[in-house]
C-alpha cells in the first residue's frame, strides 16, 4: 500500500487514477444527457404547485390563489379562458342515480355528453361512462359487448351503461396511500388531481372500470373546452393522475342536472336526493324493481338500476 | 484470541468514531472504483444499460405513460411485476440468516452477508420500480409520513412502504455494523445486530405477506382474491432467493478464488428442494380450485392457462414458467445435483425466471384480464418498459457486485482475518 515503494506502480497508479476521473465524468455527463427529459417537464411545474397542500388543508385564501393560478395555467397552455369554481355540497343533501334498463336504448348519448362537459382527452374518446350491449336472459357482463357499432336498439338486446357507482364503502377511497380521493357528504367520490401520486392503485380496486388515468396530457382543442369547470370534476387534469365521474358536482350542487341525464333521449335516467322522500329517485326506489351491480360485494352503490315491465 | 484483544485494547479506543467512520466510507469509495479488468468492463456495461433505463424513465415522466403498453384495463404491468418478484427477492436472502442464526450454522454464518446485502439491492430495486409505475414522481413527498398524508393504516399501500423501507434499514444497520467492526478490528457486539438480526427475520417474512396483501385485499378481482396469495408469495420467494444466492457465492468464490460456501449451498439446494414442491404443490392447488369449481370467476384463470375468446397473451408465458419450475425440481430432486454443479445451476436460473414469470406475466397481468367488467384487454410490455426494467435491475447489479466488493475487501483487511486465516487454513470467511 506504499506508494513510493515502487516508482513504476505508482506512475500506473496515477495513469489509471486519470483513466478512472476520465470515467467517473463520462458517466456523469452521459446520466445528465440521459435523465434530460426530466428538465423540460418540471419546465411546467411551478414551485407553487410542487408545494400545494392536500385540498382538505387549504385555507380559502390558499384556495382562492390556487383556483386563480389554474386559470391562468389553462389560458396558457390550451388557450382559452376558463372559471374553475369550488363548490362545496349542500347540508342535507345526498346525491343517488338510477337508471331505467327497460327504456335505455344504447345510443351512448350519454357517454358522449359526459366526453363534452368533463373535457375529457379528445384522441382517446375518453368518457366516465360505459355502455354494455347485453343479451335478453342474461346478467352475465361476460356476454356483453361494450364495443358494438350498429343501429340501436336491436331487437333481442338491452343496454346497460355503468359508470362510478360512488359506493358507500368505497375501496377506491380505502386502499389510496395519500387520501387523494375522498367521499363528500353529499355522497360523491371525489380525487384532488394536485394531489393523486398516480399509483392506480384505486384503478386497480375499483369493481366496476369507474376510474381512468391521464396516460398523457389530455388534449382538447380552445373551441371544445368547457369553460364552466370546478376544482373537484371537470377542469382539464394534469398527465399522470387519476380520474372518474363525479356526479357533474358543479352542475348538481347548484341545482342542475348530471350532463349524461339531460343528454339521454329516452328519460332512463333519474338523479335526485335520497334524503327527500319526494324525490324522483327516492319514487323509484320504493315502487319498481330496483337492483345494484355486483351487490355481493357489499360495497353499497348509490347508482341503481331498475326495470319498468 | 490473544491477537484480537491486543488490538482492540490498544488501536480501536485512540481514534474516535467521528474520524474513523468517515475512514471506513472513505475507504468502502475507493474499493468502489478499484478493480481488475473484469470488473471494470462489468460495471461499464451494467452502467450503459442503467443509462438506457434512465433515459426511457425521463422519456416516460415527460410524455406520460402511454409509452408503456398498459391502458386503464391492464393498469399495473410490468414495472409491479418485478416489484413484486424483487420484493420476494428480497425477503429470500433470510433463508441464509435463519440458519445461520436460528441453527447456528457456522458455516453459513461466515458467508450470511451475501443473503444480507442481497436484500438490501434487492429493496433498493423494488422501490425503484414502484417509483417508475408513479405517474406523478415529482409528489412522492406525499407519501412521506408527516409531511403528506399518509393513509395508515386503511390502507395496504402505506403498510408497505414501512415494511419495505424499514426492512432496508434493519439490513443496512446490520451489514453497515458489522462491516465497519470488521473494519475496526474489533468484534461485534452482539447487543448491537443479533437482536435486529432476529427482527429481520420477522420482518423478511411481513414484506412479503404485505406485498400480498396488496392484491388479496382487494374484493373486485376474483384472481387475486384468494387466501393462499401470501403463502405462495413466501414460499415461491424462498425458491428464488436461494437460487440466486447460491449462484451469487459461486461467482464470488471464482472472483477471488476462494473455496467456502460448499456447505451453504448445500442447505440452501436443501431448503430448494422442499420450497419448490410446495410452490408447485399450491399452483396445482389453485388450479383445481378454478378448473373445477368453473364460472365467470375463474375466467382469468381460463384466459392465463389456455386463452379466452381467442386471445391467448399469456398462455406462452404461464407454460414456460410451469416448465422450468416443474423441470428446476427434477434436477434439484436428483440425488446427484452436487455431484454435477452445473446441473444445480440450470436448476438455479430456471427456477429464478420460472418464479419471476410466475409472480409477474402469471400472477400480476391475469388479475387485469378480464377486466372487472369481463372485457378482455390483453397486455403485452412496451419496448420503453423493457428498457426501464433492465435499467433498474443493471443498476441493483451495480449496487450489488460493489457491496460485495467492498465486503471481500474490509474482511480481507481487518486485523482479524489474519487469525481466522491462521485457525482455517483452507477457507476464506467472509464473516465471523
Amino acid at each position: 500500500m506504499d506508494p513510493n515503494a515502487d516508482p513504476q506502480k505508482s506512475r500506473g497508479l496515477s495513469r489509471r487514477t486519470a483513466l478512472k476521473g476520465v470515467g467517473a465524468m463520462l458517466g456523469a455527463a452521459a446520466f445528465a444527457r440521459a435523465i434530460a427529459p426530466l428538465t423540460e417537464w418540471t419546465r411546467d411545474i411551478s414551485a407553487e404547485e410542487f408545494v400545494q397542500k392536500h385540498y382538505k388543508e387549504l385555507s380559502p385564501i390558499d384556495l382562492e390563489i390556487i383556483l386563480h393560478r389554474l386559470e391562468k395555467d389553462t389560458k396558457k397552455q390550451y388557450g382559452a379562458d376558463v372559471t374553475i369554481k369550488d363548490y362545496k355540497p349542500q347540508q342535507g343533501v345526498k346525491f343517488g342515480y338510477a337508471l331505467n334498463l327497460s327504456i335505455c336504448n344504447g345510443c351512448r348519448k350519454c357517454a358522449e355528453a359526459c366526453h363534452i362537459e368533463n373535457n375529457h382527452d379528445r384522441p382517446s374518446h375518453q368518457s366516465y361512462i360505459r355502455v354494455f350491449e347485453m343479451s335478453k336472459g342474461s346478467m352475465n357482463l361476460e356476454k356483453g359487448n361494450a364495443h358494438y357499432d350498429h343501429p340501436v336498439p336491436q331487437p333481442d338486446k338491452f343496454y346497460m351503461p355503468v359508470q362510478c357507482q360512488q359506493c358507500e364503502h368505497p375501496p377506491c377511497v380505502d386502499v389510496c396511500p395519500v387520501e387523494a380521493t375522498w367521499k363528500e357528504p353529499d355522497g360523491i367520490v371525489v380525487v384532488d388531481y394536485n394531489w393523486c401520486i398516480g399509483c392506480r392503485y384505486c384503478e386497480a380496486a375499483c369493481p366496476y372500470h369507474a376510474r381512468r388515468f391521464n396516460w398523457t396530457k389530455p388534449q382538447i382543442p380552445a373551441v371544445e373546452i368547457n369553460p364552466n369547470q370546478s376544482y373537484l370534476s371537470n377542469r382539464i387534469r394534469p398527465q399522470g393522475v387519476m380520474e372518474k365521474c363525479h356526479f357533474c358536482l358543479h352542475r348538481t350542487r347548484n341545482g342542475r342536472l348530471p350532463a349524461c341525464l339531460e343528454a339521454c333521449p329516452t328519460g332512463a335516467r333519474v338523479f335526485g336526493n335520497l334524503l327527500d322522500p319526494k324525490s324522483e329517485v327516492r319514487q323509484v326506489l320504493a315502487h319498481k324493481r330496483v337492483f345494484v351491480l355486483k351487490e355481493d360485494l357489499g360495497l353499497k352503490p348509490q347508482f341503481f338500476y331498475f326495470f319498468d315491465v | 484470541m490473544n491477537l484480537s484483544t491486543t488490538h482492540t485494547g490498544s488501536a480501536a479506543p485512540a481514534i474516535p468514531h467521528w474520524r474513523n467512520y468517515p475512514r471506513f466510507i472513505g475507504n468502502a469509495l475507493l474499493d468502489s472504483v478499484e478493480g481488475t479488468w473484469v470488473f471494470y468492463i462489468w460495471m461499464t456495461f451494467l452502467t450503459a444499460i442503467f443509462l438506457v433505463g434512465a433515459n426511457a424513465w425521463a422519456v416516460q415522466v415527460r410524455d406520460g405513460m402511454h409509452l408503456t403498453n398498459m391502458s386503464d384495463h391492464v393498469s399495473w404491468a410490468l414495472y409491479i411485476a418485478n416489484f413484486t418478484f424483487l420484493v420476494g427477492l428480497a425477503a429470500g436472502g433470510v433463508m441464509m440468516v435463519i440458519p445461520a442464526y436460528l441453527y447456528h450454522d457456522e458455516e453459513m454464518h461466515d458467508i450470511v452477508i451475501v443473503g444480507e446485502l442481497l436484500a438490501i439491492a434487492a429493496i433498493i430495486m423494488a422501490l425503484m420500480f414502484v417509483v417508475c409505475d408513479l405517474g406523478r414522481p415529482d409528489r412522492f413527498w406525499h407519501l412521506i409520513p408527516g409531511l403528506g398524508r399518509f393513509n395508515f393504516p386503511v390502507s395496504m399501500l402505506t403498510w408497505d412502504v414501512i415494511v419495505l423501507n424499514g426492512y432496508l434499514m434493519i439490513n443496512l444497520h446490520i451489514c453497515g455494523y458489522l462491516l465497519y467492526m470488521r473494519f475496526l478490528g474489533q468484534r461485534p457486539n452482539p447487543k448491537w445486530y443479533v437482536p435486529f438480526v432476529f427482527l429481520s427475520i420477522l420482518w423478511a417474512i411481513s414484506i412479503h405477506t404485505v406485498t400480498a396483501f396488496l392484491y388479496c385485499g382487494l374484493g373486485s378481482r376474483p384472481f387475486w382474491n384468494t387466501a393462499l396469495l401470501a403463502p405462495r408469495f413466501l414460499t415461491s420467494a424462498f425458491v428464488s432467493g436461494p437460487a440466486f444466492i447460491i449462484i451469487a457465492i459461486q461467482v464470488i468464490r471464482r472472483a477471488i478464488g476462494g473455496t467456502f460456501g460448499d456447505g451453504p449451498i448445500r442447505t440452501l439446494v436443501n431448503i430448494m428442494r422442499v420450497t419448490i414442491l410446495i410452490n408447485l404443490l399450491m399452483v396445482g392447488s389453485e388450479v383445481f380450485v378454478e378448473f373445477y369449481t368453473g364460472g365467470t370467476h375463474t375466467s382469468a384463470a381460463h384466459y392465463l392457462y389456455f386463452g379466452l375468446h381467442g386471445q391467448n397473451a399469456l398462455v406462452p408465458w404461464i407454460w414456460s414458467s410451469v416448465a422450468m419450475t416443474v423441470f428446476a425440481a427434477i434436477l434439484l430432486l436428483n440425488p446427484n445435483v452436487f455431484g454435477r454443479p452445473w446441473r444445480m445451476n440450470l436448476a438455479c436460473v430456471l427456477a429464478f425466471i420460472g418464479i419471476w414469470i410466475e409472480k409477474g406475466m402469471g400472477m400480476v397481468i391475469p388479475g387485469f384480464v378480464p377486466s372487472v367488467l369481463h372485457e378482455v384487454v390483453e397486455y403485452s410490455p412496451s419496448l420503453l418498459e423493457w428498457k426501464i426494467m433492465a435499467g433498474i435491475w443493471a443498476l441493483g447489479l451495480m449496487l450489488y457486485t460493489l457491496a460485495i466488493k467492498i465486503a471481500i475487501n474490509v474482511f480481507r483487511r481487518s486485523p482479524l482475518a489474519a487469525m481466522a486465516d491462521a485457525k482455517q487454513a483452507h477457507t476464506q470467511p467472509l464473516a465471523s
